[in-house]
């Protein structure tokens, strides 16, 4: 069912209030009314209204200052501006403060009638546009998620299986891996999805800033808490909120975030009125929680909170397969956004992306296409364009096991500083006893 | 369950040879028993010399102060122009959900719009407003059905084009059997 219309009324005269109240409530809006421009104000705080009517002549403050107040609370209010005496003056001055229109009582029925049937219009038209941007933007986030690999299709199935629960969900992964992609892909597909999902990159916040970030805020609550704010929990109402970086957050944050789970309900910072919100949450981390559960540094309760459904995303270097496709996919988003031939890649350049470990995962991938596509030749993509010979190889391909790595290093080291043990041990950070026991464990030798 | 009945009180002879008609139309529309009275009331007070024009808000309140009653629907019948201080003129306006309305002759004649008078015109748009008034007082609000007595109209031509009886979306909601189309 469509959602009613809210209005407020405010006039000074209670003929005027009563008059258009019944007006209004037999056209089915939700109408409520007050008497001043304070009160209303004050009801405008704690209720979003679809559309405002308000008298220009009140005592206290008048409708073109309340104007300006509504405007500065939510800009995208439709106001219409009352008035007894008309001049052309105020009604310039409204319509530049941003009113929707401006009238003269007593209104003709009809032309009363028009004006909220058009304004009723903009604000449905507003509310369409909004849902079908969010839609466009999350569809564009779940076209990203390539990959034909079995680790892949097996985190799609997972993304596709739990969607449309409400369960929490924690995504773990590599920086880079698509952590943000994965909760997009399943707000994208759950029943919340013509709501909002607001994210929150908890690593990037202090903590007090977190819990303003999260909680909202009252006017005055702190310096620079000049109007009220909504906190991303409050926006999410109906949505998903995504929590990244989760591993981030301090002790007292936990406490705060368990107990707005457990309830589903908070209060703004400095402020002492419940406002409850019906979300789900999807975290993200590149951390193992469970370890830091064990290690208490991450509160268990709140861990069995979140930790519903698992989703873990391979790095790439777990699914090589998908890099044929990811660099055909990059190649194209990258030419038709700058406008440019669809460009090839030579086999050999191919070859050594494919070898390539990428640390730093799809995203550097992704970095690593984009730029060769503005220093290439604009035809086909070459090794030269790709900047891998700088980059250091942490793990070559034919290295499977962590003893292999360690191995492999050691003797990169060592063939550095000519086996000169004393400076191979300080550039690895380990004593000489412990190298010498690695040479040994490992069975390496010094080359003729 | 059966509606409340329906009272009609007429103030100032409106339409006195139209208003058993009026009442045999209402009644068979709301499947309720209608009682008409036609009652003298001192209407000065009510007058608006500015505006030449009776207040509908202060009408209305006295309605239902009164003769109305929580049992009945009342609907009072004017035949003078009626306002509210927010609007030029109104037809008629009933409390939603509430226990009384009104309703004025006044703007649905025809001589009004400088056409020969027509009472078979004039019972067909009273009944109409009667009926829409009283739909506002069982709890009906504005419909957007096409031709449904309760959609909004601002003018007589608006009303023209309604037909005098509820859409069964409206007739469901008020639990009235429903009427088979054609």
């Amino acid at each position: 069912m469509a959602k009613k219309i809210s209005m407020l009324i405010v006039d000074d005269e209670e003929s005027v209030r009563d008059s258009l109240y019944n007006w209004f409530i037999e056209d089915g809006y939700d109408v409520q009314s007050a008497e001043n421009a304070k009160t209303a104000l004050n009801m405008i705080e704690n209720k979003a209204y679809d559309i405002v009517l308000a008298d220009i002549k009140m005592p206290g403050m008048d409708g073109l200052e309340m104007l300006k107040r509504i405007k500065s609370i939510k800009s995208d209010s439709v106001v219409i501006i009352m008035t007894a005496f008309a001049t052309v003056d105020t009604a310039v001055q409204a319509l530049k403060d941003g009113a929707f229109d401006y009238v003269t009582k007593p209104f003709d029925p009809d032309d009363l009638s028009h004006l909220i049937r058009n304004a009723t219009k903009q604000i449905v038209l507003a509310n369409e546009n909004e849902n079908l941007r969010s839609r466009i933007v999350t569809l564009e986030h779940v076209e990203d998620l390539i990959g034909n690999s079995a680790p892949m299709q097996a985190v799609l199935k997972e993304v596709e299986r739990v969607a449309v629960s409400n369960a929490s969900v924690i995504i773990t992964g590599e920086s880079g891996t698509g952590k943000e992609l994965i909760a997009r892909a399943i707000h994208a597909n759950s029943p919340r999805r013509f709501f909002s999902m607001v994210s929150v990159h908890c690593g990037a916040l202090s903590e007090s800033l977190l819990e303003s970030e999260l909680f909202g805020h009252e006017k005055g609550a702190f310096t620079g808490a000049v109007y009220n704010r909504k906190g991303r929990f409050e926006m999410a109402d109906s949505g998903t909120i995504f929590l990244d970086e989760i591993a981030t957050i301090s002790q007292k944050m936990q406490i705060e975030l368990l107990r707005v789970l457990e309830s589903k309900s908070f209060t703004r910072v400095g402020g002492n009125k419940q406002i409850s919100s019906d979300f789900r949450v999807i975290c993200a981390t590149n951390k193992d929680l469970k370890k830091m559960v064990d290690l208490g540094t991450f509160r268990e309760d709140l861990y069995y909170r979140l930790n519903v459904v698992n989703i873990l995303i391979p790095p790439l270097r777990e699914r090589r397969e998908d890099i044929p496709i990811l660099v055909d996919y990059f190649i194209r988003k990258y030419c038709n956004a700058m406008s440019r031939n669809l460009m090839t890649i030579e086999p050999a350049a191919l070859r050594k992306l494919q070898e390539f470990d990428f640390p730093g995962n799809v995203r550097e991938l992704e970095n690593m296409i984009e730029r060769a596509i503005v220093v290439g030749n604009g035809k086909e993509i070459k090794v030269k364009d790709l900047p891998l010979s700088g980059v250091a190889q942490a793990t070559p391909s034919s290295v499977e096991s962590l003893d292999d790595l360690e191995k492999k290093h050691i003797q990169i080291i060592l063939d550095k500083y000519n086996w000169n043990i004393s400076r191979a041990s300080k550039a690895l950070q380990v004593d000489r006893v412990t190298l010498y026991n690695k040479i040994k464990k490992f069975d390496l030798k010094q080359p003729n | 369950m059966s509606l409340p009945s329906v009272q009609l009180i007429a103030i100032g002879n409106p339409e006195i040879k139209i208003l058993g008609e009026l009442s045999k139309i209402v009644g068979h529309e709301f499947a309720v028993p209608v009682n008409l009275r036609t009652i003298y009331m001192d209407l000065n007070p009510y007058f608006d010399p500015t505006r030449k024009q009776y207040n509908g808000n202060v009408l209305l309140r006295e309605i239902d102060l009164n003769f109305g009653n929580d049992d009945t629907k009342t609907i009072g019948l004017f035949a003078v122009d009626l306002f509210i201080p927010i609007l030029t003129y109104i037809f008629g306006q009933a409390y939603l959900n509430g226990r009384s309305g009104i309703a004025s002759a006044y703007r649905l004649r025809n001589e009004r719009y400088g056409l020969p008078g027509d009472d078979e015109v004039l019972k067909q748009r009273f009944s109409k407003e009667i009926i829409h008034e009283l739909g506002h007082a069982y709890g009906l609000i504005h419909c957007h059905t096409p031709r449904c007595v309760m959609q909004s109209s601002t003018y007589v031509e608006d009303i023209d084009q309604k037909k005098t009886a509820l859409c069964n979306d409206c007739r469901e909601k008020l639990g009235l059997v429903t009427i088979k189309p054609g």
